[in-house]
């Protein structure tokens, strides 16, 4: 019995949160912000030298053959540092889809060269959740057409991994006939999604399964999102613990305010909780599959919440520079912001859970 | 992450549920709240000891089972005791803070005196700690004994004494040094209830119960051997097992058993032909509670890892007084709302549900999210042990005595 990350994992967590304050500090966050991409190339191929690409490929297939909890724990990392580089979609969930629903032949095809690098994924499944503005792919002869909004990492990707409205998955190279890739622009500016429109574009499907392996890959995406949140979280507070030991008022340190220690304290209290529900629910997607699902909606709609007055809270510790600019906590503010909204805000979500149980009589 | 116990711990898991299939119609009926054990529940706590399912890792000379601590066979025996629907070990304040300060710091005569009449239910006890104007700020407290003819004399008050009423003994702290600095001059004293000049005032809370009493004493006589420790050293004494009330505060099977009971009453009742569980803005309350009910669970697992590697618990123990006491407010909270107008039926009053106990535990939960530590006190802790964020300004502050003493 031992709840808790294994000195591999440690060592997995230091080596990105390592790399990531040398090559991916907040000035080159904001440069690469301000540059209007969302990828920070540099970062991205450190990342790429440590195996990242190939973090959950089976080894069979050049992989690291890594776990959900394993991917969890590089979210945090990729949180806390606000990283400017893909990682959820392109990375786990389009790995996964193909792990779970490709045939022996598509995985032999594709895996490697996810591992390698060679291809890059951008991830569309948003619809399965929620359709806005008429959104939504229908497959005719095995030809794509709609559009599916909140393709994730979709920066330079040359394939694209979407679902149709049965919850079927394909892979739409980025070069096909009728695909066109407008960006979206969010608040979150160390993110990449786009809108895809498809007209009669030709697809390459997954097994037919019913949806069931779009679900799986909806539930790993919820909780890397939430480990995100969870490391953006601690990013913020330990900005607003450190601020608040410094910033002087009235002649005192600000932090030996119990009005700003208590909210410091809240912080705390309410986001280690969420550190437990993420490992787990990263440890349920391997090990208690018939749990995970529910799991994920849990660590998603939860940390959603605690991630929103976390990111507000320890604004408010830095007062006016929090609102600047200058120090650049918005950047986690809209990160946490991001990670809460997409593949389903909290409601959404704890609907799902509820019919997850049973707990709903729908009219429809 | 290895979730398994491990064929050890299962087969010892084999165990407990074969003597809870075979003895579970022993166990007492209503142990309920209690402050004295029935007969019954006597005799359940003796057989609970004999196959070291309570009482397990206190040595034999002293009534305990004497087994070598270990902390997964703890957790196997409450687990199972908890799934079954069957009641443990007793667990009143004699048991869970007495017992282990007489332990730690007792004398061979008082461990053999107490410990075992203790354990079996024969003797309880009460806490006499707080005082009205000493709750927070605990070692301020004013409770003193002067002494005479080799005699502690007492005098003053203690506030929020369950059990004061049923319990045959007091552990208590009162202020023997009164010259000495404010944590130096408590002593941890240790008297029958029925020593003359103690009287109980039963103390009606918000719920309409008394729950608690408040104790005055006057001119209560002691003799000066029965103290815990050495005089002075009362407030090292009893800090030595406050860890163990925060604990047993923020049990989190007690929250999984509370949301499992909230499930259940919103699967049972109906509204207007629908089960309140289906309706849409209680059953997004409850998935929200299910939720953190659930990272408490993974909270606990994580804090019970960290105990069985001998690691603090650090801030993943911090929060779990301050967070679980609220949590279990809010179950009570959905109870009540999720019930409409009936959810304010009390008293025994017609159409009333559950005997008004999610009104009493919403009440009284109020009342825990204040004691033992306020969720004020709980934040400075965290804020301070867990963030190193400046401590609040004390007055003379407390040294550890260098003899005895140590957790």
């Amino acid at each position: 019995m031992d709840f808790g990350l294994s000195q591999e994992q440690q060592m997995l967590a230091e080596s990105v949160t390592r790399l990531l304050r040398e090559l991916c500090s907040l000035d080159q966050v904001r440069q690469v912000a301000e540059g209007g991409s969302a990828v920070s190339a540099q970062t991205q191929a450190a990342l790429a030298e440590m195996g990242l690409p190939g973090l959950v490929v089976p080894v069979t297939y050049g992989g690291l053959g890594m776990g959900m909890l394993d991917a969890a724990i590089v979210a945090t990392a990729m949180g806390e540092a606000v990283a400017p580089v893909p990682f959820a979609g392109r990375y786990v969930m389009a790995p996964l889809a193909l792990i779970e629903a490709g045939t022996e032949a598509q995985k032999e095809q594709w895996l490697p060269r996810i591992a390698s690098g060679e291809v890059s994924f951008g991830v569309g499944v948003q619809e399965l959740i929620s359709s806005r503005d008429g959104s939504g792919l229908r497959c005719t002869g095995g030809k794509l057409t709609g559009a599916a909004l909140f393709v994730l990492d979709c920066e330079d990707a040359d394939h694209f991994l979407v679902a149709d409205e049965f919850g079927r998955l394909h892979i739409v190279s980025a070069q096909a006939e009728g695909l066109e890739l407008i960006a979206l622009k969010t608040i979150d500016a160390t993110r990449a999604v786009g809108e895809l429109r498809l007209a009669s574009t030709p697809a390459e499907g997954l097994v037919d399964d019913g949806g069931a392996v779009a679900r799986r890959v909806i539930a790993a995406g919820r909780i890397l999102l939430a480990a995100d949140s969870l490391g953006g979280a601690d990013a913020m507070i330990a900005q607003a613990v450190v601020y608040a030991g410094q910033r002087e008022q009235f002649g005192r340190v600000i932090g030996s305010f119990q009005a700003v220690k208590h909210m410091c304290a809240e912080m705390a209290a309410k986001i280690e909780p969420c550190r437990s529900l993420v490992w787990y629910a990263g440890h349920a997607f391997d090990a208690v599959p018939a749990e995970a699902e529910l799991v994920a909606c849990h660590a998603k709609s939860h940390t959603g919440e605690v991630g929103r007055f976390v990111a507000r809270a320890a604004i408010e510790v830095h007062g006016g520079m929090g609102f600047t600019d200058l120090l650049g906590l918005h950047y986690w503010f809209k990160r946490i912001g991001f990670d809460r909204q997409v593949l389903g805000g909290p409601e959404a979500v704890r609907e799902e859970a509820a019919m997850l149980q049973g707990w709903t009589a729908r009219a429809d | 992450m290895d979730l398994s116990y491990g064929p050890e711990y299962e087969t010892f898991r084999e165990e407990v549920r074969d003597f809870i299939a075979v003895n579970r119609h022993l166990a007492p009926k209503n142990a309920g709240r209690a402050a004295r054990p029935s007969k019954e529940g006597v005799a359940w706590q003796k057989l609970l000891i004999e196959h070291g399912y309570t009482a397990r890792t206190i040595p034999r000379e002293y009534g305990g089972f004497g087994a070598e601590p270990d902390i997964l066979k703890s957790r196997i025996i409450a687990e199972e005791f908890a799934r079954a629907g069957v009641p443990g070990g007793l667990a009143n304040q004699g048991i869970s803070m007495l017992v282990p300060t007489l332990l730690e710091l007792g004398t061979e005569e008082q461990k053999r005196r107490w410990i075992q009449p203790t354990l079996a239910g024969e003797v309880v006890w009460c806490q006499g700690y707080s005082e009205p104007g000493s709750g927070s700020d605990l070692a301020s407290l004013k409770t003193n004994a002067r002494v005479e003819n080799g005699e502690f004399v007492i005098n003053g008050q203690k506030i929020w004494t369950s059990t004061a009423k049923e319990a045959d003994m007091i552990f208590c702290l009162v202020r023997t040094e009164g010259d000495a600095a404010k944590h130096q001059g408590i002593s941890y004293l240790i008297f029958p209830m029925s020593t003359p000049g103690i009287e109980v005032h039963p103390l009606k809370t918000m719920t309409g119960h008394a729950e608690f009493n408040e104790t005055f004493f006057t001119d209560v006589r002691v003799p000066v051997d029965q103290i815990v420790g050495q005089r002075g050293q009362g407030w090292f004494v009893a800090n030595a097992t406050l860890g163990h009330e925060r604990g047993m505060l923020g049990d989190p099977d007690a929250l999984e058993n509370r949301l499992v009971g909230l499930i259940q009453l919103m699967k049972a009742e109906q509204l207007g032909g629908a089960r309140l569980i289906d309706l849409p803005a209680f059953r997004d309350r409850l998935v929200a509670l299910q939720a953190e009910v659930a990272a408490m669970k993974y909270n606990g697992m994580r804090i019970l890892s960290n105990q069985i590697k001998g690691e603090p618990g650090g801030m993943a123990k911090l929060i779990v007084k301050l967070q679980a006491c609220e949590l279990a407010h809010q179950i009570s909270a959905l109870a009540i709302d999720a019930l409409g107008e009936l959810g304010i039926l009390y008293h025994g009053s017609a159409h009333e549900r559950a005997n008004g106990s999610w009104q009493w535990n919403y009440m009284f939960q109020l009342g825990l999210i204040i004691g033992g530590g306020t969720a004020q006190i709980q934040k400075n802790i965290i804020s301070e042990r867990g963030l190193n964020m400046p401590r609040e300004p004390r007055l003379d502050l407390p040294k550890r005595p260098s003899a005895q003493g140590g957790q």
